[in-house]
């Protein structure tokens, strides 16, 4: 068995991206998850929201296509696809309370089995509180996936049986991408979904700090992500 | 006649005194009203509450009144975007208060102080740090706290193009807080690219309802 290389950033940006359907309204939050506007399927259309009131953002703008006024919310100068709108803030962020957001997909320092979040502070003593727009995303979207490294620079793991760190929302996680696996939340904890090649569902779990689970009876249902020829990663749902 | 543009900034502002709360609209770099905010600056007013998405960036805006100890506290979703060392530097020496709350609360407390309401319950911050203090509810089986309206004494907020009755546009994400900054404040000065003639503004295209603004002045202050 090969030695299971992990995902780069890159590389679990691109299976987000594919995995999102065709018509989907879809918010990016900062960090991580603005990669996944690269790698989204030219033969789908998904509709990108920004909390700054943008339905309709396009590739990042360059050189006289950059305007001030059409920022996404990192700060990035971006273009607007024909048919974006514009809308005031309370506007956009009913867009996202109001649950018409198919997908959020947000960055993350840990994850509970039971669906917690945190992303906002961590406990350290000299942290400032900076929420923005994450708690809004985090209990309003249909679907709300994590992108995050499987485990911490530390070594502390990530996924957890419940979250250390000051929650951001409470049961709102369905889906985690990590350079590791793809895990799904659910009322029994954390599912499986897919792994990179070479890894074992047992070491795995060791990165782990709460049970995993598979989506069968053996670990036969685990999809394989594998590079392809074309160097892009990809996984069978079995 | 009800005219309410104004001839320079500096007469713009005039009515901001010390101790007032100022709502500045914008989001990042967009839609920040930077020379009425430099105007405020200039004339040197202090203990300033600032409610805004942010707490500033770089040394302009609101970074410049925090810089200069005009700010008593800043009411914001997110005071550390990239370049906001002045905030940070700020706050960590004790010279000035931080109250963070949700993006979307922030949004939606300063529309029901516009709109007339009164506390309301989000499901936004249930279960977190910013439920401390509130009342929290579950409701059908779902968590929520209980926020209140968030009022001000001004709103400095900057649009695109403005007429005397104080009808307003705004350029794309530009818009983003103006326009319910404009509903929440009790005295609502903005600063245009450029003032326009009385019915130039597409009525169905008006953004901010005239009702909703004090006064109007073009960025440069001239008409």
């Amino acid at each position: 068995m090969s030695q299971p290389t992990p995902l780069t950033r890159a590389e679990i940006a691109y299976l987000v991206a594919h995995d999102l359907p065709d018509g989907a309204y879809v918010n990016l939050g900062i960090g991580m998850p603005t990669m996944v506007s690269d790698y989204l399927p030219t033969d789908r259309e998904i509709i990108l929201h920004s909390e700054n009131g943008i339905l309709g953002s396009g590739r990042p703008a360059v050189g006289d296509e950059i305007d001030p006024d059409l920022i996404n919310a990192s700060r990035t100068p971006v273009t607007l696809l024909p048919g974006a709108a514009i809308t005031e803030h309370t506007v956009s962020f009913a867009m996202m309370r109001g649950g018409h957001l198919d997908y959020s997909i947000l960055g993350g320092f840990q994850v509970g089995a039971n669906g917690d979040l945190a992303n906002w502070i961590t406990n350290a003593p000299d942290a400032i509180a900076a929420i923005g727009g994450a708690m809004d995303l985090a209990v309003g979207a249909k679907r709300v996936i994590v992108m995050m490294e499987h485990v911490a620079r530390d070594g502390s793991h990530k996924l957890l049986e419940h979250v250390t760190y000051p929650p951001t929302g409470l049961g709102v996680v369905d889906h985690v991408y990590t350079d590791l696996a793809i895990i799904d939340v659910t009322q029994q904890g954390f599912v499986v979904r897919a792994m990179v090649e070479g890894l074992t569902l047992d070491a795995l779990a060791k990165c782990s700090g709460a049970p995993l689970s598979a989506p069968g009876a053996g670990t036969d249902q685990i999809g394989i992500i594998r590079r392809g020829a074309d160097g892009c990663p990809a996984y069978a749902r079995p | 006649m009800l005219d309410k543009i104004k001839a320079t900034i500096e007469q713009a502002i005039e009515p901001i005194q010390d101790g007032a709360s100022i709502m500045v609209s914008g989001f990042g770099e967009s839609g920040i009203p930077f020379e009425l905010l430099r105007a405020v600056l200039d004339k040197g007013v202090r203990d300033l509450t600032i409610i805004s998405n942010n707490a500033g960036t770089y040394e302009a805006g609101i970074a410049g009144l925090i810089k200069a100890r005009r700010v008593r506290k800043v009411v914001c979703s997110h005071p550390r975007p990239v370049n906001s060392e002045v905030f940070a530097t700020a706050y960590r020496a004790g010279q000035v208060e931080l109250e963070c709350m949700p993006q979307g609360t922030l949004a939606e407390r300063l529309r029901a102080a516009g709109a007339g309401l009164g506390p309301f319950f989000t499901p936004t911050g249930y279960g977190t740090l910013v439920a401390d203090g509130k009342e929290s509810r579950v409701i059908d089986g779902k968590g929520y706290i209980l926020e209140q309206p968030l009022h001000g004494d001004f709103a400095l907020v900057r649009a695109h193009l403005g007429d005397r009755w104080g009808n307003l546009t705004y350029r794309y994400a530009g818009r983003a807080f103006g326009p319910v900054m404009c509903m929440a404040a009790r005295h609502s000065i903005v600063q245009v690219d450029r003032v326009v003639a009385l019915g130039e503004l597409a009525p169905e295209h008006v953004m901010t309802a005239g009702i909703f603004v004090k006064a109007v002045v073009a960025a440069g202050g001239a008409r």
